[in-house]
């Protein structure tokens, strides 16, 4: 290509000498040599055969595997337990409350659930409530909610946004929080007592802050007018959605937790991704090293049982966890990576009894060396 | 396809309708051209001024006018409807006004774009309209701009100016009145054309003047016929003036060798013939596209399947509950319970909205990107880049580069497409002797030399070292042929400056054809012979005494002189006419002429040329070829005879030309036909120049005799049929009537006069026929046109006799081309033959080269060419489209009959010959799966469908024929016979004949087909062909108009098809096939999602994340893999051809690779969704934070699928991948970070940030492409070892050092050429390596050894497929 550069100028020259008059030559629409016209850019061409397919499949299967091993043990070491309180069936202790129920009962019903714990819970433990059935990703579900309102902008919570249909207003009056997220909201109260070998049932303090996420409890929701206002005033004017027993000011008593701020709602109206779902209700605090958080030995769950899901066959239960850095227990990733780097390794092998039979004359340029 | 035609059939329509509509207005079919000389109110206003407009849009009228347009696409409108739907609550899936982005955008790129080429098309408009011509106006020329030229106005036009409008010839400064046009702009003719000044304005002497003109003129509305002017002047007088198209300039053409013209204008602007034939650039769908299109269709049955699918699921979800209705099953707005089956039916709507995403709305969009990004890029190409003529390849179509690619047929022009059109006189037999012109050959092949060389290195001291490498004779060659290539050049960069319409300064005189280096012989003969003659004439001896084989020689440099239409001009003045009237005299004309001027009496003693005549000067408009035109009539002629005779008396002889002197000796000639030009050149190398032809005479220099003025009594102009033309003229020396007679052979050889063997002289002639047959023969095998030129000496009263029958015949009324036709022949009998000539129309550079490589790459070549069987099959040898070992099927047949008969014979002939010799070679049952010849479907409509592989076997078919042929009861039969032969040749086809021939081919053998052309003939066929390319070199530039791409030289072709068109192809069949898959993987994640989701057609991926996915995220790479990236490098591509085969059979995008691309799509989805579904499940997350990591893993995923096959990683593919990565990340952060409040439903508040912390997110990233991708990784790398395509064999060809290449390539190019080798070679070929190949210590060399023999193999087999995996399994077995 130097070349040809050289060549118009020397030929420009040549021509001027020998024309008269002639001038320099204009080469008015020769194009521009450059690699990226001339599409000669400098690149890096790979050919993917058995033999260069090999060291990649070989690492990735060295990589896996261990990574893969890591997760699994991490996941094994995490203490959980799963508690179902549906009373699907009559041996359960809740299945009169689960029979006798509506959205509307002013009863409460009360089911005590007793379960052993076999190991004891050594870091902090975070108490779900677990839903089944319960389409919480369902599409006009999900959108029956006012952002707005949530976040306390007082308009909104005077006039909430089309998305609340059919529940925004109630006898003309606005719902506070409206939408059929709110008005679902779960309202089971758990309960959770050791029962000390002596005989005696000690209630273990279930810390009901920090479950939510940090940025939704202190930016996107928010009351209307503030969090430390007097919220039954500012709330005036509004009523509770249809199946709640209470007006949203008196979810709690603590006047950070209440409210449109109250977190259990705050967890409630993040929406479940899968119809399977699990909850953060409460922490049980580490108290110290010594002592575990949780000794093992028998323990009551007491409910009181307000949520109905029988109608759509849907499951209730509450699950005891510890956690790692990965999240809670889930050995799938382990055993996904070790699955993944296993099948790598193999095919790996596959391509490597493929070069050695027949990819060696491909004539991949490694033949001379 | 159809639609687009229907367009185009539409807006014909249209303009009928418009013209329709007009001619309504006036229903009047003519046109009134009243005078206009600027001071009175334009008469003619109501007609099209001359300013035009090509634009489609005016700044109002855009936006309506572009959207009605693009809403003509389909698509565009299918995804208005989708985001309109929107609007409707009840299924809204997205917000609205979201969900108008994409459709937004898309709509206003294409805009943009329209309005960028309706600006250019602006901006050229204007360059038009302002050139200057001058404008008679208030009694003065006066200079205005194109624009402002009115019908009416007079015009007038200098030397090489080019012509504003179409203009009425009313008076020229040329002394017979006519003026020189040149059409090339128009007709790519690149010889002169005459037009004459309306019959009434003849006589003017003085100077035309405007005002005195006082006529109407009436004729024809404007039309788009170039060669159809009807119409009369209507004078105030009443008389009435017919005009022809003899008397319109035509604008665009250039004004030649005439110093001034005057012209009053009739058609204007649009109105004009040449805007009337420009139509503009076509909109083509390529064969990709519609192939896509199907896919489309696909893609839309399969949303349309997911949506019942879910909307089924939907009714059954919501049926379950019965009247027990969940807490999550929200009620309507209205608190309304849907039933199941409503719920169903909104549903289906919904999810129309939500997949919407599987028919990629940005496909459209992204293929025209990076369309116009390839077409720039081959406009780009430096070796596209002709530098003789500054042009370079020019796309006109914008959207068919992909067809490049994917071309099986090539119909090709001959003349100046595989060829010069520039004729060389080669060598020449006289009197049986011949003479080879060695040194002239030598001459030749410096030439090819030099312009190789430099086009390669430059010399360092160019004129020295040419000079010394050249014969010591053709020293002064060597320096003219610098001088004239550096005028040529100046005069193209000439060129360049002017704009397109503008045309080339000389015709036909490079210096090849011009400097003939004389054979030494041949020369000697001709100076002798010379001076004896002026010695005979010192001593007054019949020169008929001269031994007879000088004599042959004189008499056939007379006929190379004489014997043509030639006319001659001054390098000083161009295209000025050089008048050298020695004496004048005007072709016999009557009876009554002719015996005055031959009685005894007026019989000058002949000794001398200056002998005084009588006969004086008669204006003729009868000149040079039109000899059979009907003259003026006889009684005007004898009367302005008589008159002139008594005005001149006997004039003195009158030199116009003062002597030239040898240094600026250069006459330039100027012929209808290249070949007389060449000949009168070659004549001059002789000494024996033309230097004046007159109607009625011509000039000759001889050496010793000085000028000869020839009395040119007749000339019968050259016809198609005769296939000759002759002189009659009075040899001024022996004062005989001598008709000198030039044509094809095969003519001339019939009407020889039969030798008389009794006499020596007649065994003489005898052997002299037989001598020149040979050479003949000879001179044919080497592929130069032959010309036989032949003399016959008339006594007067002969002469008379036939003179007086001409007459009759050509003041006949009926029959009369048939009486002229008799009168010629009776002429053109009994002739004594003086010798042949070999004539050159020398190939273009390359043409064999590429007419191989392009017959390597799979191309079935067809030329299809006006000229004669004979010259046309010589350059077929010459171009090696013919090869001299193949058998050649000659087809003439003179009735429709015979011609069935034919096909059916060489169709049995085929059959029998190959088929059954086939059968006896073990090989050819392999046959069928050597498909790669066998490029059309096997379930042709043909009715002879057995095996038509190609055979060694030419077919050449002349125009007649191949009428027949083309008949519809034939041209099945023609097909199967054309089709089983290498090479196909049509003769003597006529421009609609061409285009026939390419739209059966196209139609019934299902094939791609691409018509290469340089002139106007061509157009019709470059128009048909799916890819219409046009030679913008020599000719005009009617055929670049209408062609699709315009190269500067046929060899470019090589280039364009091979490299450009197998990227271009291979590039969008990947990014499309890439487009569907990357939409389908997306979307189907949002689809398994549904079973999650009770099919309510919720989606976990945020709907910014939706839409945008495709329109920003991840539409880079692919666009830069799309327009970068080459699978095999050009030089690879070119070396070895056979990789073009992978797009004819369009092994890049098949309709499997569709499927399966679909089913990876399928599980890559299955992957990414569920491995995160597994990894959250019953987990406390919320469906946007569990949907952004799926995002984000689709994302990733996609990309490294598109690196995986990406073949080539240049900066640019690294850039724009993690550009896409940091963009998506960016946006998103941006966007989760911008509202607490907003963005319902998903509300995505701090979503990324904290997915970010989560080490979760991570081991997601890393595992799920991984695991996605691994099917696909394992295929490709298995791909590349068990079954490589021939173009992943170059590519790995490509990695090789490049020594180890070039060995290998020039293996594979000597072995290319030769034929394809039945598998047992193969075999014996791969024998040789003796042992396995695993056997380490094998010295270096015997490893090199398999390579070059798989390669061999590879080479020799077009199928190496096949081979290799023979091979393989060999090897493997070993």
């Amino acid at each position: 290509m130097m070349a040809t550069s050289y060549n118009a100028k020397d030929e420009d020259g040549r021509v001027t000498v020998c024309g008269p008059g002639g001038g320099p030559l204009l080469r008015g629409k020769k194009p521009e040599n450059t690699a990226l016209k001339q599409q000669r850019l400098a690149a890096w061409q790979p050919v993917l055969t058995a033999g260069t397919a090999l060291p990649a499949l070989f690492a990735v299967g060295l990589l896996f595997i261990p990574v893969g091993v890591g997760l699994f043990v991490t996941s094994n070491n995490i203490r959980e337990l799963e508690i179902d309180y549906t009373g699907a069936d009559a041996s359960s202790p809740c299945f009169s409350c689960s029979q006798s129920f509506s959205w509307n009962s002013t009863r409460p019903c009360t089911c005590t659930v007793p379960f052993y714990l076999e190991q004891p819970y050594e870091s902090n433990v975070y108490v779900y409530y677990g839903l089944s059935n319960f389409y919480q990703n369902h599409r006009r579900y999900v959108k029956s909610r006012d952002d707005g309102q949530l976040n306390g902008n007082e308009k909104s919570l005077t006039e909430p946004s089309k998305e609340c249909e059919p529940y925004a207003y109630r006898d003309n009056e606005p719902i506070a929080p409206c939408g059929a997220i709110a008005n679902s909201m779960f309202n089971d109260t758990l309960e959770l007592f050791y029962n000390d070998p002596n005989g005696t049932k000690i209630q273990i303090p279930l810390n009901a802050t920090g479950i939510a996420w940090w940025t939704d409890k202190h930016v996107k929701f928010g009351n209307p007018g503030g969090n430390d206002q007097n919220l039954s005033a500012a709330f005036q004017g509004t009523t509770r959605p249809v199946n709640w027993r209470r007006p949203v000011y008196e979810l709690d008593s603590d006047r950070g937790n209440n409210g449109f701020v109250n977190e259990d709602f705050i967890v409630w109206m993040r929406t479940a991704a899968l119809p399977t779902f699990r909850k953060l209700y409460r922490i049980i605090g580490k108290k110290d090293n010594v002592v575990p958080t949780l000794p093992r030995g028998n323990y009551t769950l007491e409910v009181v049982y307000n949520y109905p899901v029988r109608s759509f066959e849907g499951r209730k239960r509450v699950i005891l966890s510890t956690i790692s850095w990965m999240g809670g227990k889930n050995p799938f990733l382990g055993v996904a990576y070790i699955a993944v780097g296993a099948v790598c390794f193999f095919l790996g092998v596959v391509l490597l009894a493929m070069h050695h039979k027949c990819g060696n004359r491909n004539g991949d340029g490694d033949i001379s060396n | 396809m159809a639609r687009d035609t229907e367009d185009r059939a539409a807006g014909t329509h249209k303009a009928e309708r418009r013209q329709r509509g007009r001619s309504k207005k006036k229903p009047k079919e003519t046109r009134t051209v009243r005078v206009h000389t600027g001071h009175e109110h334009n008469p003619n206003r109501h007609y099209a001024n001359n300013r035009i407009k090509t634009t489609k849009y005016t700044v109002l009228s855009f936006l309506p006018k572009n959207l009605f347009e693009q809403f003509h696409r389909f698509a565009n409108v299918y995804f208005v409807f989708i985001a309109l739907l929107n609007f409707v609550p009840v299924v809204n899936a997205f917000q609205p006004e979201l969900a108008l982005a994409p459709v937004v955008f898309i709509l206003s790129v294409t805009a943009i774009k329209d309005l960028w080429e309706d600006y250019r098309r602006h901006r050229s408009d204007t360059e038009i309209n302002h050139m200057d011509c001058l404008v008679y106006t208030e009694r003065r020329y006066v200079e205005r701009f194109w624009k402002e030229v009115q019908v009416g106005d007079f015009i007038r036009l200098r030397c090489n100016e080019i012509l504003p409008a179409d203009v009425l010839l009313l008076s020229s400064s040329d002394p017979d009145r006519l003026c020189h046009l040149e059409t090339a702009t128009l007709d790519g003719e690149t010889n002169l054309k005459q037009r004459q000044v309306v019959r009434s304005f003849f006589d003017l002497d003085c100077e035309f003047d405007p005002l005195k003109f006082n006529g109407i003129i009436e004729c024809e509305k404007p039309n788009n016929d170039l060669n159809r002017f009807r119409g009369y002047i209507l004078h105030r007088s009443g008389s009435r003036d017919a005009l022809y198209k003899d008397n319109l300039l035509l604008r665009g053409c250039t004004v030649r060798n005439t110093e001034e013209a005057v012209g009053i204008v009739i058609y204007a602007g649009h109105e004009t013939k040449a805007m009337l034939n420009n139509n503009g650039p076509r909109y083509k769908r390529s064969k990709l596209e519609r192939q896509m299109n199907v896919h489309v269709f696909w893609c839309v049955v399969i949303l349309l399947l997911m949506c019942l699918f879910a909307a089924i699921g939907h009714g059954l979800w919501v049926f379950q509950y019965g009247d027990k209705r969940p807490v999550f099953d929200v009620l309507s707005p209205e608190g309304a319970e849907l039933s199941p089956v409503v719920a169903a039916v909104y549903l289906f709507l919904t999810l129309i909205i939500v997949f919407q995403v599987l028919i990629p709305i940005s496909l459209f969009v992204s293929i025209e990107i990076v369309k116009v990004c390839q077409v720039f890029f081959i406009h780009q190409d430096q070796d596209l880049y002709d530098e003789d003529s500054d042009s370079r390849l020019q796309c006109r179509a914008l959207n068919i580069t992909e067809d490049l690619g994917q071309t099986q047929y090539v119909f090709s022009d001959k003349t100046g497409t595989l060829t010069e059109n520039k004729m060389v006189f080669r060598r020449c037999t006289v009197a049986g002797v011949e003479y080879s012109h060695d040194a002239n050959a030598r001459r030749l092949a410096l030439y090819q030399e030099v312009d190789s060389e430099e086009e390669e290195v430059p010399p360092p001291g160019g004129s020295l070292r040419r000079d010394s490498s050249s014969s010591q004779q053709s020293s002064r060659v060597v320096l003219r042929s610098l001088s004239t290539k550096t005028h040529r050049r100046t005069g193209s960069r000439a060129d360049a400056k002017r704009a397109s319409i503008l045309s080339k300064h000389t015709a036909f005189s490079s210096p090849m054809e011009k400097d003939v280096t004389p054979d030494p012989q041949l020369l000697d003969k001709v100076n002798e012979c010379g001076g004896q003659m002026d010695f005979m004439r010192f001593h007054g001896q019949p020169v008929s005494q001269l031994p007879s084989d000088l004599a042959d020689i004189m008499d056939f440099f007379m006929a190379l002189t004489v014997c043509n239409t030639v006319v001659v001009s001054s390098p000083n003045q161009p295209r000025q006419k050089v008048r050298m009237r020695l004496e004048s005299k005007s072709p016999v004309k009557t009876i009554e002429d002719f015996i005055k001027r031959f009685t005894p009496s007026r019989l000058t003693s002949g000794s001398s040329s200056s002998s005084s005549s009588s006969l004086a000067t008669s204006r003729s408009s009868n000149r040079g070829c039109s000899g059979l035109l009907s003259s003026p009539s006889a009684e005007s002629t004898l009367a302005k005879l008589q008159e002139e005779q008594a005005a001149l008396g006997s004039a003195p002889p009158r030199y116009d030309g003062t002597p030239r002197s040898p240094e600026d000796g250069e006459l330039r000639y100027e012929a209808e036909s290249p070949d007389e030009a060449a000949l009168v050149y070659a004549a001059r190398a002789y000494k024996c120049s033309l230097v004046g032809r007159l109607p009625d005479q011509v000039t000759v220099e001889l050496p010793h005799l000085g000028k000869l003025s020839f009395e040119l009594l007749h000339t019968l102009g050259f016809d198609s049929t005769r296939k000759r033309m002759s002189v009659v003229v009075r040899h001024p020396l022996t004062d005989q009537i001598t008709v000198y007679t030039k044509g094809a052979d095969s003519v001339i050889m019939d009407l020889i006069k039969p030798p008389d063997t009794e006499t020596s002289k007649g065994r003489r002639q005898k052997k002299l026929v037989l001598r020149t047959q040979n050479y003949l023969n000879l001179y044919a095998a080497d592929g130069l046109r032959t010309l036989c030129i032949a003399k016959k000496v008339l006594s007067k009263e002969q002469y008379a006799c036939w003179l007086q029958r001409h007459l009759e015949a050509e003041t006949a009324i009926q029959g009369r081309e048939e009486l002229l036709f008799d009168s010629a022949l009776r002429l053109e009998t009994n002739l004594q033959l003086l010798g042949a000539t070999g004539i050159e129309d020398r190939l273009q550079d390359g043409v064999p080269e590429t007419i191989a490589s392009l017959r390597q790459a799979g191309l079935q070549i067809w030329v299809l060419t006006g000229d004669k069987q004979e010259t046309a099959v010589n350059v077929a040898y010459a171009c090696k489209l013919l090869d001299p070992e193949e058998e050649i099927l000659t087809l003439n047949a003179d009735s429709h009959e015979a011609c069935a008969l034919l096909l059916e014979e060489s169709l049995h002939y085929i059959q029998t010959k190959f088929l059954c010799s086939s059968s006896d070679q073990a090989a050819k049952a392999f046959l069928p799966n050597f498909a790669p010849f066998e490029v059309y479907p096997p379930s042709s409509s043909s009715p002879h469908s057995a095996a038509f592989t190609v055979h060694r076997l030419g077919l050449v078919i002349d125009g007649r024929t191949l009428a027949y042929a083309l008949d519809q009861s034939l041209e099945d039969r023609f097909l199967a016979v054309a089709r089983s032969c290498r090479s196909v040749l049509c003769c003597r086809s006529t421009p609609l004949q061409k285009s026939t021939v390419v739209k059966l081919v196209r139609n019934k053998l299902k094939v791609m087909t691409l018509a290469i052309g340089d002139g106007a003939n061509d157009v019709s066929m470059i128009q048909v062909a799916d890819v219409g390319v046009g030679i913008s070199g020599q000719e005009g530039m009617q055929a670049v108009m209408a062609s699709d791409f315009a190269l500067p030289r046929f060899r470019y072709l090589q280039k364009l098809l091979l490299v450009h068109g197998h990227w271009s192809y291979s590039r969008l069949a990947n990014m499309i096939l890439f487009f569907f898959y990357k939409n389908a993987m997306f979307v189907a994640l949002v689809f398994w999602y549904q079973f999650y989701c009770g099919f309510s057609g919720s989606a976990m991926i945020d709907q910014w994340y939706l839409i945008f996915f495709n329109l920003m995220f991840s539409a880079f790479p692919q666009l830069v893999t799309g327009t970068l990236d080459k699978d095999v490098s050009a030089e690879t591509l070119q070396q070895l051809p056979q990789l073009y085969m992978s797009g004819q059979n369009s092994e890049e995008y098949k309709p499997y690779m569709f499927w399966m691309n679909m089913i990876d799509a399928f599980y890559q989805s299955l992957v990414c969704f569920f491995i995160p579904y597994f990894a959250y499940a019953d987990s406390d997350v919320d469906v946007f934070t569990w949907g952004t990591p799926i995002t984000t893993l689709a994302l990733l995923t996609i990309l490294v699928h598109l690196g995986i096959e990406t073949r080539t990683w240049t900066w640019m593919n690294c850039l724009s991948i993690s550009f896409s990565v940091s963009l998506f990340f960016t946006v998103s952060l941006c966007y989760n970070a911008s509202c607490p409040s907003c963005f319902s439903p998903s509300n995505p508040y701090w979503s990324m940030q904290r997915l970010l912390q989560d080490p979760l997110f991570y081991l997601l990233c890393v595992l799920t492409p991984v695991a996605a991708l691994l099917p696909r990784y394992f295929y490709r790398a298995c791909q590349g070892t068990l079954f490589p395509s021939p173009v992943q064999v170059g590519r790995q060809l490509d990695k090789l050092p490049s020594e180890t290449r070039r060995n290998i390539l020039n293996l594979g190019g000597v072995e290319a050429g030769s034929a394809v080798r039945p598998v047992p070679h193969f075999l014996s070929l791969g024998t040789p390596s003796p042992e396995g190949p695993d056997e380490n210590h094998q010295r270096t060399e015997e490893l090199e050894f398999l390579p070059l023999v798989s390669w061999n193999v590879f080479i020799h087999i077009p199928q190496p497929l096949l081979c290799i995996s023979e091979m393989e399994f060999r090897v493997c077995v070993f």
